[in-house]
């Protein structure tokens, strides 16, 4: 795609937006002409051609109008056993009257929310997505969490997408969690049919002291779907962030997850699942940004992958000069099923600092044959005593969902594809 | 109960056993011996269906039919246990949970009921005691982080648990102290009945001290070699395997 003919599909988008956050939006479509969609040779996107996939997968380029969406709808989509505040989203759009609250969480539109807070966190020259996502975006939801507050039900975020033609759908979250607050997010992405679109998300995080708040996202959308995600968040002082991120399946998705850690004794923790399968590219590029000294991040990424679906990951721990006594560990682990399935896989380690713990490692392999071997001669047939291997693979990752509802969905998605009722 | 039948066995191309005969009767335990590289771990792998090795000649039956054809599970399934020279450690995967799968696997092809967890636990209970083994062991992922002797105890503690007809012990006495040694054998031991049978695979003369074999099978060049009582394995303990090397290679020359 030519870069006028980016500007010109950007510029209609652009028109097509109600006229709220103009400055911001102008801002947004200045810094992408500026950068422009990701070219074949950009090195942050190198192995995932994203701009390609966008020209060959969509055929139209306006913004996804919200579909009706039923209660029925909305009840059939939550996993069985959970029980917390459920916020519906139709491409991105709220839908108040199929949504509740709870006490000590504020939710509004972000149109309603006078000194917008957006951008401060996802900037607009960090990432071309965000670019778009700034200058295209309707609305989107504001949610505030007071200080002192533990919430302890599960907050979901219910998004259904719905697009012919392959629209744009451009959800936009900013979530203030107070001081000494607790809270535990599950971001899930439910596709309404099989039709192609492009989801372009940004999700801004801030945090306030000791605060303690978990982000979950569940990428279950049609194997049709191109995505990206940006999530991003600033960490205070003793505090806690832990980011989940399983996909199971799409056409390309890209998930960004950018961790400011901008006070002492602040943790950040990154874990995610892929598990891949047909032509599903997928790609986490994460980004954990140490700007002080005691500081923790603990990353564990883990793919299976099948047939010819390709997986990257990117982990870039930047540890500035400043940031002694930094600890920062990362992992990725990778199975890969079939001769055509393919990772690319790079830890990217920038450390200024002389007085820090870091580790980083990646693998590549099969299944362990021997392994195998050994359950079967114990007399588990061979596609039980895979998937066990799988899933004990996976359960790594897994165990790091607390809230159970959600992670007796995914156990239940994985085990059915893995073949085995075990 | 088993019968093999001038078994041809290769590896990528290599030939291993080269003709090898055995007939092995309920009750019976047998030791196979033999330097290293002779092929007894081969003969092992084999009988259990490690897919590595190719079958080039000869039939092995069990219980009158024929064993070969069959994969590995359903061997398992039928009652042939390998006891594992190096257990694999499986990361993520309790003792526990696993064995209850593949014993309900194994129950259902015997057209038995599944055991719930109750009674899974109490036949569990039972069976630890045999080799004396902890149940904080078992609720770890399998053999993770075991010491070789905890691994070994394992192998035998499955082995209760399945039941099987025909065990074969692969180098088990390898890496185990004297005491794990005790109670891995008074394990075997107390598993042997007038209806099943043991093969004990082993280097060393010291298991069979504990495991007492009615016959001793020398194993040299991938062919049974010579076949005696358990004095056999003493004086093999005594003499070193070089004079059967000596004796066999010489008749091969001649």
């Amino acid at each position: 795609m030519s870069t006028s003919t980016q500007q010109e599909l950007v510029l209609g988008l652009f028109e097509a937006a109600p006229a709220t956050f103009l400055s911001l939006r102008k801002l947004g479509k200045e810094s992408f002409y500026a950068q422009g969609l990701p070219a074949l040779k950009s090195e942050e996107y190198k192995f995932t051609p994203i701009a390609k996939k966008l020209e060959s997968g969509l055929t139209d380029f306006s913004p996804a109008k919200p579909v009706k969406i039923s209660a029925n709808q909305v009840k059939s989509a939550i996993f069985s056993g959970f029980e917390g505040i459920v916020l519906v989203f139709s491409n991105g759009h709220y839908l108040p009257e199929l949504s509740n609250s709870t006490e000590g969480l504020t939710v509004n539109l972000l149109s309603k929310i006078e000194n917008t807070p957006l951008g401060s966190i996802a900037k607009v020259a960090k990432d071309p997505f965000i670019a778009l996502n700034q200058a295209i975006f309707a609305d989107g939801l504001h949610l505030s969490i007071d200080n002192k507050k533990v919430i302890e039900s599960p907050i979901l975020l219910l998004q259904f997408h719905q697009a012919q033609g392959g629209q744009v759908v451009s959800p936009r979250i900013w979530i203030e969690a107070g001081d000494f607050s607790k809270a535990t997010f599950i971001d899930y992405q439910v596709s309404l049919d099989d039709a192609p679109y492009f989801v372009n998300k940004v999700v801004e995080i801030k945090g306030g002291v000791h605060a303690d708040i978990t982000f979950h996202s569940l990428q279950e959308e049609s194997n049709q779907v191109i995505e990206v995600s940006n999530v991003v968040t600033d960490i205070l002082q003793d505090s806690q962030f832990t980011s989940t991120q399983i996909t199971l399946s799409g056409d390309m998705v890209r998930n960004n997850l950018s961790l400011n850690l901008l006070g002492s004794n602040s943790v950040g923790n990154m874990y995610g699942l892929y598990l891949l399968h047909g032509k599903s590219h997928v790609d986490n590029h994460t980004n954990v940004d140490h700007t002080i000294p005691r500081a923790e991040s603990n990353e564990l990424y883990k793919g299976i992958l099948a047939d010819q679906s390709r997986g990257v990951f990117n982990g870039k721990i930047f540890v500035r000069q400043i940031a002694q006594k930094t600890n920062a560990f990362q992992q990725n682990n990778n199975i890969l099923l079939s001769d055509d399935a393919i990772i690319n896989t790079k830890p990217q380690l920038e450390i200024w600092a002389d007085d820090v713990k870091c580790s980083h490692g990646c693998t590549v392999g099969q299944l362990d044959e021997e392994a195998q071997f050994y359950l079967q001669a114990r007399g588990i047939d061979k596609i039980t005593a895979r998937g066990l291997l799988l899933y004990a693979f996976a359960a790594e990752v897994l165990d790091k969902i607390e809230e159970d509802s959600l992670r007796n969905y995914i156990v239940n998605q994985i085990l059915k594809r893995l073949g085995s009722n075990f | 109960m088993l019968s093999i039948k001038n078994l041809h066995a290769s590896i990528e191309g290599t030939p291993i056993l080269r003709g090898i005969n055995l007939e092995v009767k309920a009750g019976e335990v047998h030791a196979i011996m033999g330097p290293n590289g002779s092929g007894k771990s081969t003969l092992a792998s084999v009988l259990a269906g490690r897919e590595e090795y190719e079958v080039t000649e000869g039939e092995v039956l069990f219980q009158g039919k024929e064993l070969l054809p069959l994969s590995p599970e359903d061997r398992a399934r039928k009652g042939v246990f390998l006891a594992f020279q190096y257990p694999i450690e499986i990361p993520g995967v309790s003792t526990t949970n696993f064995l209850r799968t593949a014993l309900n696997q194994v129950r259902e092809y015997r057209g038995q009921e599944p055991l719930d967890a109750v009674k899974f636990l109490s036949l569990m209970k039972e069976k630890m005691a045999l080799v004396e083994i902890d149940q904080k062991l078992l609720s770890r992922s399998l053999n993770e982080g075991f010491s070789g002797g905890e691994k070994k105890r394992n192998e035998i503690f499955q082995m209760a648990m399945l039941n099987p007809i025909l065990s074969i012990l692969d180098e088990t006495d390898s890496g185990l102290d004297i005491d794990a040694l005790r109670i891995v054998s008074n394990g075997v031991n107390k598993l042997k009945s007038d209806k099943n049978a043991t093969i004990v695979v082993t280097h060393y003369q010291r298991l069979l001290d504990y495991i007492v074999p009615d016959f001793v099978h020398v194993l040299y060049k991938g062919r049974i070699v010579k076949s005696g009582t358990k004095e056999l394995a003493l004086e093999l303990e005594e003499k070193g395997y070089d004079w059967i090397k000596e004796e066999v290679d010489s008749t091969a020359t001649v």
